[in-house]
């Protein structure tokens, strides 16, 4: 039997819910969403439909309500047939939580409704050419005129970039201040002076969107700016911890749809007059690739509550999810190629796919050497203030 | 309850569109002829149309000994409404025994009407039929998309009634110049609630496909939309119509209308090819009673060739181009 | 606009067998499930309430167990959900069931369309749509594609063998769809867990006004008196394909030997 984590019956229904329409609807897709590099238009407007769009944002902002844990599980099941969708799907949550954290009530009235219905997506742009893992280095700036911000810069590898209506934009304000002197902006497609770049080819996640947000002059209102000006890092920080559990919600799901593929496929795959999964080496090969992905799952589900319970600071916990659960999805994806042999390297089969998509999530929302030096801080800071 | 003794003759309602008479009627006249030499009665056909009178002919041809007819404008279309009033007062008027009609989009939805109308029961969709010594009318008939045969009596009811599935039944040999009586009875269509607009035939004038003698059939391992008109190629050579798997039409290489199986049609064709389609049972369902099955896949463990009179274990991008090569050179 | 949409739970798989002694339908290896053709013609009334306004009731006949395919209707959007269940019900056929259904819908009151599947998956009749709406006494197409609504009237697309018609028909009816039609809608999370509480209070018999023996298996005019399993095909020849054309003339030969080309 697996695990009994004590799941809520919302949350057991989210995750009946999400689990069918990622096997009727996303799975039969997902290839050809994958080989035209397609954005999932259609599959994300129907979720809107079925309130998952909007699970993490409160219901009076016509939302679901839902918290962190809800949240990661809807992803967890989305991502066990494709991460290429979950990721266009959770970028929505990245591009809101700056508004949902920071923003007045005023703010979140303006452009949560449209989120949580699916009828607008929402992008986060914090990376620039010059300022990926240190985000100290952003160049991107953002000059008071009168009752508009001019901004002008460059945002690169923003998820969901071209597709999103509102974009929450990190900016300099006062370039002095190092970190202290960014801000946070919402922006809107369709502001004057903001436009996209070209949108990138990747190895994975090819459904999703990834392009370069141009801003050129881009004027954007005074009472756009979110919180006070300076908040900027601390806005982008908290927004990552909080994201985070979602990408290793994303690492937890991957690694076990890439689990299903390969057990299912040693079950029936018979060589030498036998099933494969009759082998003992493969048969530790799988054990080890099911306690991997259940101690992925432990963590996550442990973090999320965490968040879920109102803990301030989530730094460590969070970036221990990511961390360990997109490691695992790297080396289970990896594995699972392995147990197909042959087949596993085709496309026709889907763990080609989820191998090329795994390494993205080592990668993104900080690499999974930065989430080290996270908890690296967190332990010196620990450490520190304890008693001896 | 009926008293069963006022009930004599066996019937089958003639379906027509534009005057062309489906071939499912002539099978069921042939099974007909047969059911009612066996209880010792006639054999009847019920003609509705409008100015189609001398298509009687075929149907005396083809067995009947009086054909009913009945001459309106409200007849000449397919349309239900008018169907099922005609036929059900006709019923109430001659009393036959037994009517049989074609297990098609017409039949299926004008006799279970005219069953209610009746106060009887129907056997839908058979693919046998044959008489106890009492005159019980013994209908077999799949369900559970094939998987079951179920037999179906209407002890108390008259009349019986049964349509029956396409290409089920072997049509007979007409016999020129046969001739019975013609009665013409007057119309009563009720009140026609409903209004055909207008007639729109499937461009291209394709065989439909439930009356193919030949399919020919696609699956997954077609892999895209382009691949199909292989399929058309072949079928095209058999002049038979084309099929899918709801694999294939789920990933939209082909119109849910060319969908064989579980959720789409059921067909019996006299020669199936399978053509990149593993056969799952969903599949199996819709043309498992096909007369002559071949498959081609290159997966040997394929459940296809468990049902398949041929079956090819080869790539179909190589095999259905020789088959079409083959074909040709006669 | 009120509608009605007739539902059917079925099992999932068709891999049935009969059991040789008691002739008992054994169903193995899958789920009950709304029939497939029945979610099309829930989806019809759930896109007319988001088109149009409608109030859409679902309504089955069945033990308490069918209770899950009204709640999955309600949880995608049905306003109300209908159980007609009664042990004087059970071994009706099509045409008892579809005399059930009628007086069902009746109590519901003021109804101005119903719409059924073209056919259920396992007993395959086809024959419960057209018959319901004789027991009302209101029209019925069959096999509709395409619907629109204007005012009281409905203009339908509806098919036939080789092509479709036109149809015009005015409100009260009954629709029978199929798969053409549309693409069911998943439930949403809060018509989920909203469904998960709703109160169906099954109706019986004697609320319906039928007499015990007018519908169940006294009340049936046709009865199954035999159930097999087919004879399985044992299959035929397999042949190899690697060299295309050889195999292509055996096929051909072999079909052109038993006259089928």
């Amino acid at each position: 039997m697996a695990i009994n984590y004590g799941l809520s019956e919302q949350q057991i229904e989210i995750r009946n819910i999400m689990r069918e329409f990622a096997l009727e609807r996303v799975a039969p897709a997902r290839q050809e969403l994958d080989e035209k590099e397609e954005f999932p238009h259609a599959l994300l407007q129907e979720l809107g439909g079925m309130d998952m769009m909007g699970l993490y944002i409160p219901a009076e902002y016509e939302g679901f309500g839902g918290g962190s844990l809800d949240f990661c599980i809807g992803i967890e099941e989305l991502s066990r047939i494709c991460i290429g969708v979950s990721v266009s799907y959770a970028a929505n949550a990245l591009g809101s939580y700056p508004i949902l954290l920071f923003g007045s009530d005023e703010q979140k009235k303006k452009y949560m409704p449209a989120i949580a219905k699916g009828k607008k997506y929402a992008a986060f742009g914090l990376t620039e050419a010059n300022a990926g893992s240190d985000a100290g280095g952003i160049q991107t700036t953002a000059v008071l005129k009168g009752d508009k911000y001019i901004l002008n810069g460059t945002k690169q590898w923003i998820t969901n970039g071209g597709e999103a209506d509102t974009y929450t934009i990190i900016a300099m304000t006062d370039k002095n201040k190092g970190a202290r002197g960014a801000s946070a902006f919402i922006v809107e497609k369709g502001m004057p002076g903001f436009s996209f770049g070209k949108k990138e080819k990747k190895l994975g996640i090819r459904a999703s969107a990834t392009r370069e947000l141009v801003f050129q002059d881009c004027e954007v209102p005074k009472e756009n700016l979110l919180s006070r000006e300076g908040m900027g890092f601390i806005v982008a920080m908290k927004t990552l911890d909080t994201s985070r559990p979602g990408i290793g919600a994303q690492g937890v799901g991957l690694a076990q749809g890439a689990l299903d593929e390969a057990v299912n496929y040693a079950r029936t795959r018979e060589q030498f007059g036998k099933p494969i999964i009759a082998n003992q080496g493969l048969q530790w090969l799988l054990a080890d690739m099911a306690t991997k992905t259940e101690a992925a799952r432990a963590l996550l589900y442990a973090a999320a509550r965490t968040i879920d319970s109102g803990e301030k600071d989530v730094s460590k916990v969070s970036a221990m999810c990511k961390l360990f659960s997109t490691d695992v999805a790297m080396e289970v994806t990896t594995d699972a190629v392995q147990v197909l042999g042959g087949y596993g390297y085709m496309r026709e089969y889907p763990v080609e796919k989820m191998m090329r998509d795994a390494k993205i999530l080592q990668i993104y929302e900080g690499t999974n050497q930065i989430q080290r030096g996270v908890i690296g801080a967190a332990l010196i800071k620990e450490y520190a203030s304890q008693k001896k | 309850m009926t008293d069963k003794t006022q009930f004599s003759g066996v019937w089958v309602f003639a379906e027509q569109r534009e005057g062309v008479i489906a071939s499912v009627t002539f099978e069921a006249l042939a099974k007909g002829r047969e059911l009612a030499t066996k209880r010792g009665t006639h054999l009847a056909a019920v003609l509705l149309g409008q100015g189609i009178k001398e298509k009687a002919a075929d149907l005396f041809a083809h067995g009947a000994d009086k054909v009913y007819y009945v001459d309106s404008s409200a007849l000449a279309g397919a349309n239900s409404d008018a169907l099922t009033a005609q036929l059900a007062a006709l019923i109430a008027q001659y009393k036959p025994e037994i009517v049989l009609g074609g297990s098609t989009i017409c039949g299926r939805s004008v006799f279970p009407r005219v069953a209610v109308r009746a106060q009887t029961g129907l056997a839908p969709d058979c693919t046998g039929l044959d008489l106890d010594a009492s005159g019980v009318l013994q209908a077999t008939r799949p369900a559970y998309v094939g998987n079951v045969l179920a037999t179906v009596v209407c002890p108390e009811h008259r009349p019986q009634m049964a349509t029956l599935r396409p290409k089920a039944f072997k049509k007979g040999t007409p016999t020129a110049g046969r001739i019975g009586e013609l009665i013409e009875a007057p119309a009563a269509v009720g009140d026609v609630k409903t209004k055909v607009v207008e007639v729109v035939r499937d461009a291209g004038n394709q065989v439909s496909l439930t009356a193919a003698d030949i399919i020919v059939s696609g699956g997954r391992g077609l892999g895209g939309t382009v691949h199909f008109s292989l399929l058309t190629e072949l079928a095209k050579e058999f002049g038979g119509a084309v099929g899918a798997s709801r694999a294939a039409v789920d990933s939209d290489w082909i119109n849910v209308s060319h969908q064989v199986g579980q959720t789409g049609k059921t067909v019996s064709p006299k020669l199936y090819i399978a053509c990149g389609i593993s056969g799952a049972i969903q599949h199996a369902a819709g043309m498992g009673s096909s007369e002559f099955i071949v498959a081609i896949n290159k997966d040997p463990g394929a459940p296809i060739f468990e049902i398949a009179d041929i079956g090819v274990v080869g790539d179909l991008f190589t095999v259905v181009p020789a088959l079409i090569a083959a074909l040709k050179n006669r | 606009m009120h509608i009605v949409v007739c539902l059917k739970q079925v099992f999932s798989t068709p891999q049935v067998r009969i059991n040789p002694e008691t002739n008992a339908v054994i169903r193995e290896g899958g789920e009950w499930i709304i029939n497939p053709f029945d979610e099309h013609a829930l989806e019809t009334a759930l896109a007319l309430k988001d088109t149009v306004g409608a109030k859409v009731t679902v309504i089955t006949a069945g033990s308490q167990q069918a209770e899950a395919v009204l709640r999955e209707a309600l949880a995608r959007g049905a306003d109300a959900a209908v159980l007609l269940s009664d042990a004087a019900f059970e071994g009706s056929d099509a045409w008892a069931t579809a005399k059930i259904l009628a007086a069902g819908i009746q109590k519901v009151g003021a109804v101005d369309l119903i719409v059924c599947g073209k056919q259920t998956m396992d007993g395959d009749t086809a024959q419960v749509g057209p018959a319901v709406a004789e027991f009302l006494g209101w029209p019925c197409v069959t096999y509709v594609r395409k619907l629109a609504v204007e005012g009281t009237t409905l203009k339908l697309e509806r098919l036939f063998e080789d092509g479709f018609e036109k149809v015009e028909v005015v409100l009260p009816a009954v629709l029978t769809v199929g798969k053409e039609i549309n693409t069911p809608r998943m439930a949403s999370l809060k018509g989920r867990m909203a469904a998960k509480k709703a109160q169906i209070a099954p109706v019986n018999a004697a609320a319906l006004g039928l007499a015990p023996e007018s519908v169940g298996r006294a009340g049936s005019p046709t009865r199954i008196v035999k159930m097999a399993t087919p004879p399985k095909k044992t299959g035929g020849i397999k042949i190899d394909g690697s060299d295309a054309a050889a195999a292509a003339k055996t096929v051909v030969e072999k079909l052109r030997e038993l006259k089928l080309v």
